[in-house]
């Protein structure tokens, strides 16, 4: 079929091509303007560069030499990967053991559990903030690795728990049934079956986690505080904004290495990805 | 199934249910004890935290921007977020369309905050201007550039566009698959009997999405109640941006005042709550095949 390029489908591609590019400006503003040199930041827009691409002499990766060893943004991406990567297998490894008693085990009080564990989901982050940060104060928790680790496994697991339950309890019974009859162990079920079968919840629910934890500032910014050798890149970031002001050539560029990781991420898992943010939607 | 001793299941949930408790169950009971208690925690103060959440400048100015963001982000992202999926239907490049506006959500709020802290840069008239609003308002407009963080007539917009740009990806998502689930030969009849697109619009399309569109509203609501990181990033909310979310974090970092600021948070959930049900109410629903 050969369509018309009517006025109104002109108008159509105009108003979603101007969308798009309005939404990518932004973004693109940014990245050009942290290969920038100082100078050339502060005296035009970057937006200038335009006018002769091609000529590569007022591209420059000074400032991510800068920020990533003077400012210290190498070491708080290595405390973003500390941190998020734990936060993100314990608590999926604690909530799929969880989520499988309550799909394929009997024992008394399973429904009430569940429906208080997901509502639990309703609870603000902001409920918990005071009396947790007390206790880790007490305990030495403060500004300690392990300290963020389990707080966002707690915060992480009513949502996890009730998107692997309904996982697993939708795997057919058969398979259970048949494995039961051979002789095997709820264990040798949860890990040979339940387990492999679920990689696209699993996948889905790990993107989601990781993207989560590694862009939260509020819970590093109340566990961690501003210590150096803990910050993960946003709080380290926001640091920065404070301290370089109008430095803009190396706050863009500060900027692009936190967001980097999650748009690669975001370009190769793209169906993931947003499958992942679409069930976290719900997540209090 | 039974093939288990009785204690098994409970050796599967323990790591669980331990870790809630900690980390969920008594902070909250805590957090309402200590919303009745003084700054430090210790005496006792009945109603008096809530007297100041609801009275003190501060917080009314607070309420005030949350009333803001609600009312505006909420029906700019959800009604942009509809319109665009309805219109990028239509066209070849819908998956490249909804990628370039989904984007951001990849981005952390901070990183957001700096990309717009960058566009919207301000310098005094006669200085090149950097950040590219101001410099179109100058350079083709001729006009004069705005402080747009600064001017309270206009910085409470600002900051709620950020937040548009971040989550608009996240309706429009989400209303087209809702919208590719609408079967064509209804919208065929419909042209067929003669209607308009915009009859079809608002007559047959908009009704039929309205469940998906109740759970996107409830949800860019309860985003807005808790924003945080866009306010603290780009103004801490100087200049009457404040939110709810960062003067609780204020109170309790800056001035440690304990009572008050788990009174905001009592206040959030008890806000957070209404909203939330009916979320989950239609979401267990659907979760339910």
């Amino acid at each position: 079929m050969v369509r018309r390029l009517s006025a109104a489908r002109l108008l159509l591609h105009g108003v979603l091509i101007s969308v798009a590019l309005i939404w990518l400006t932004p973004t693109v503003g940014l990245l050009v303007s942290s290969f920038r040199p100082r100078d050339a930041v502060l005296s035009s827009g970057w937006w200038t560069v335009f006018a002769h691409f091609w000529d590569l002499r007022q591209f420059t990766l000074q400032n991510y030499v800068e920020i990533l060893t003077a400012q210290g943004m190498a070491r708080a991406f290595r405390n973003s990967l500390i941190i998020t990567i734990p936060s993100t297998v314990i608590p999926i490894a604690v909530a799929a053991l969880a989520a499988y008693a309550f799909a394929w085990m009997d024992f008394p009080g399973r429904r009430f559990l569940f429906g208080l564990l997901v509502g639990l989901m309703i609870v603000p982050l902001q409920m918990t903030l005071i009396p947790l940060l007390r206790v880790y104060n007490r305990l030495g928790l403060a500004g300690t690795f392990v300290g963020i680790w389990l707080a966002h496994t707690g915060y992480g697991l009513p949502f996890a728990i009730y998107l692997l339950r309904n996982f697993f309890a939708a795997l057919p019974r058969d398979l259970f049934e048949s494995a039961y009859l051979d002789g095997a162990s709820q264990w040798t079920a949860f890990w040979r079956l339940a387990l492999p079968l679920s990689t696209p919840a699993l996948a889905s629910l790990a993107i989601f986690q990781f993207l989560w934890v590694w862009n939260d500032l509020l819970v590093a910014l109340i566990y961690l505080g501003g210590t150096e050798d803990v910050a993960p890149l946003t709080v380290k970031l926001t640091g920065l904004v404070n301290s370089l002001g109008q430095n803009w050539h190396l706050l863009t560029a500060a900027a692009f290495v936190t967001m980097a990781l999650p748009l690669v991420v975001f370009l190769t898992l793209q169906r993931y990805f947003v499958r992942g943010i679409l069930a976290g939607s719900i997540k209090g | 199934m039974r093939w288990q001793k009785p204690w098994l299941p409970w050796l599967y949930l323990a790591p669980a249910l331990l870790i809630v408790a900690a980390y969920l169950v008594y902070p909250t009971v805590e957090t309402i004890r200590l919303s009745f208690y003084d700054a430090r925690g210790t005496t006792f103060v009945g109603w008096e935290n809530y007297r100041w959440v609801f009275t003190a400048r501060p917080m009314r100015i607070a309420f005030r921007n949350n009333l803001l963001w609600i009312v505006f982000f909420t029906s700019a992202t959800v009604s942009l977020g509809l319109v665009l999926a309805v219109m990028a239907d239509r066209v070849g490049y819908e998956k490249w369309f909804k990628s370039a506006v989904f984007l951001p959500m990849a981005i952390s709020f901070a990183g957001a905050g700096v990309i717009w802290l960058f566009m919207y840069a301000y310098r005094p008239p006669q200085a090149p201007q950097i950040g590219l609003l101001n410099a179109i308002l100058v350079d083709v407009f001729d006009a004069r550039p705005i402080a747009w963080l600064t001017d309270r007539r206009i910085n409470n917009f600002a900051l709620i566009a950020v937040g548009v740009w971040i989550w608009t990806g996240f309706c429009l998502v989400i209303l087209s698959a809702a919208y590719k689930g609408i079967p064509r030969e209804l919208l065929e009849a419909a042209r067929v009997d003669g209607a308009t697109e915009w009859q079809i619009f608002w007559r047959i399309i908009l009704p039929l999405m309205k469940p998906t569109l109740a759970v996107v509203t409830t949800t860019m609501i309860i985003n807005v109640l808790k924003v945080f990181d866009i306010v603290y990033v780009m103004t801490n909310g100087n200049y009457d941006t404040e939110v709810i979310a960062n003067r609780m974090y204020k109170e309790m970092f800056h001035f440690r005042n304990f009572g008050r600021a788990s009174a905001i948070a009592v206040v959030l959930l008890l806000a957070i709550l209404p909203v939330m049900l009916v979320n989950m109410g239609r979401f267990m629903e659907g979760g339910r095949e």
